[in-house]
């Protein structure tokens, strides 16, 4: 292992710290309590999943693994369905939508044997998908309720007409599905010219051949790719219907809820 | 031949804002509906229209209780406009192609010309974009999207207001002609005093209750 990072220079490093909150403190953005609490909060993370993941890795069992990746796309649909205040079910339809596609993209990864069922590789990768599904999740939940806001009228005109919901959702499903895979087809545009995504670039600073580190990356594009797809259309067409009830009347979500 | 009918229909928020409204209505029948604004008239008719629901009461159309319709028959059948066309999609045309869609068959553009004639348009307004309209080009493509399958019941919810004279001529002249062929009910929430002048039948809605006086 080529990368190293001791304790003194990663206290040293924490200076970068204080620059952020200088920042903060002379442009009085009032950022400070904001950015300790995270850093606070990354760092107790981190320790804790650094140490659960050294156990796990260890461990090398499958149950055990099989674990770890359900909580973390439990987690995942917890906080992608934040966005989706209001909309009734929102947790079900994001941990459908991450069971969905991690299980789809990881499925064929490992049957292909691009992937092995071993923890150190099956976590990491349910960790990327998940977070990029749950982004996407997250952008889906908010686009629909900013269209179906913005649309009600349009929407409520088809309805008069006899349009059933989905019909009457008009373009709004497609919309919202188009803005959950956006950003990845976006940062995927920029890789290698803008970026070097993290998966790269650790394995290349871990001292991987950047040949190597290419191929995986390739694959982690092809992944989430599909991963932010699947996702997207799984809670655009679930959630769509939520804003609808039994006698196709428009219901819009209450925020409060 | 067609009937509507609604029983003491009620509808409540935190207070009433009506109750107990019932009329009923033939084939033939055109019901003009006056009130002060904020008494509910709008809502009632969405209520007939079954694009809400009532706190109390129920609306029956040829007998049959409003809920046991499958909705889309329903609603094609008693057709809601609403006072401000709200227009969809890009152009007038994707407005005119609902109607069919929602039908199940494909869109004949010569219906849709006839209409667009009839409202006076002419023929290229078709793939005009909708925000490229006039106000009163929109409200008479709106309307007639609620005409091209003429329905047995028509709702009109204040779809004069804010027209100028000429458009609001073309508009109730295609009414007129509307419902002297297909005999169809016709309910109509205005403020307009020309249109309550002329009205044969008339429902007041005054603090929340509503006085039906039939002079035909």
């Amino acid at each position: 292992m080529k990368v190293d990072v001791s304790n003194w220079s990663l206290a040293l490093a924490f200076v970068l710290v204080l620059i952020s909150l200088a920042i903060s403190y002379k442009q009085k953005l009032k950022l400070e309590k904001d950015t300790i609490i995270s850093v606070v909060r990354a760092i107790l993370q981190l320790i804790a999943v650094g140490y659960l993941l050294t156990a796990i890795f260890k461990v090398d069992n499958l149950i055990v693994t099989l674990i770890m990746q359900l909580f973390i796309v439990f987690n995942a649909a917890y906080n992608g369905k934040k966005r989706g205040r209001g909309i009734p079910g929102a947790f079900g339809i994001a941990l459908g939508g991450l069971l969905l596609s991690t299980t789809l993209t990881m499925g064929i990864l490992v049957l292909t044997g691009v992937l092995k069922m071993v923890p150190y590789q099956m976590i990491p990768v349910t960790g990327m998908v998940a977070g990029n599904s749950m982004t996407a999740v997250g952008l889906v939940f908010r686009s629909l309720k900013q269209q179906f806001h913005d649309q009600q009228d349009q929407v409520f005109e088809r309805l008069a007409l006899g349009a059933p919901p989905k019909t009457a959702s008009g373009e709004i499903f497609r919309e919202a599905i188009r803005i959950g895979m956006q950003p990845t087809i976006d940062s995927v545009r920029t890789y290698g010219l803008v970026s070097l995504p993290g998966m790269m670039s650790g394995l290349i600073m871990a001292g991987v051949d950047p040949i190597k580190a290419i191929k995986y990356q390739i694959m982690v594009v092809f992944m989430l790719l599909a991963a932010t797809g699947i996702a997207s259309v799984w809670a655009s067409y679930q959630a769509y219907r939520k804003f609808f009830n039994q006698r196709w009347q428009l219901v819009l979500p209450d925020e409060d809820k | 031949m067609t009937n509507l009918s609604v029983s003491q229909l009620g509808m409540k928020f935190d207070d009433w804002i009506f109750q107990g409204i019932s009329f009923d209505l033939e084939a033939g029948a055109w019901l003009t509906v006056v009130g002060k604004s904020g008494n509910g008239k709008s809502l009632m008719l969405k209520v007939i229209a079954g694009l809400i629901d009532a706190s109390k009461g129920a609306v029956y159309l040829d007998g049959k209780l409003q809920s046991e319709y499958e909705i889309s028959t329903y609603r094609q059948a008693v057709s809601y406009v609403t006072q401000s066309a709200h227009l969809f999609g890009q152009t007038v045309r994707d407005n005119l192609d609902l109607p069919f869609i929602i039908r199940n068959l494909t869109p004949d553009e010569s219906t849709q010309l006839t209409g667009l004639a009839q409202m006076d348009l002419p023929a290229e307004i078709l793939d005009r974009e909708i925000n490229e309209l006039s106000g009163g080009q929109r409200q008479r493509v709106g309307l007639l999207r609620n005409l091209l399958f003429p329905p047995k019941v028509l709702l009109l919810d204040e779809i004069s207001t804010g027209l100028d004279e000429a458009t609001k001529r073309i508009i109730w002249q295609v009414l007129a002609e509307l419902h002297a062929k297909t005999n169809n009910i016709m309910i109509s929430v205005t403020h307009d005093s020309d249109e309550i002048a002329n009205a044969k039948m008339l429902l007041t809605i005054e603090n929340g209750r509503g006085v039906l006086s039939d002079e035909s």
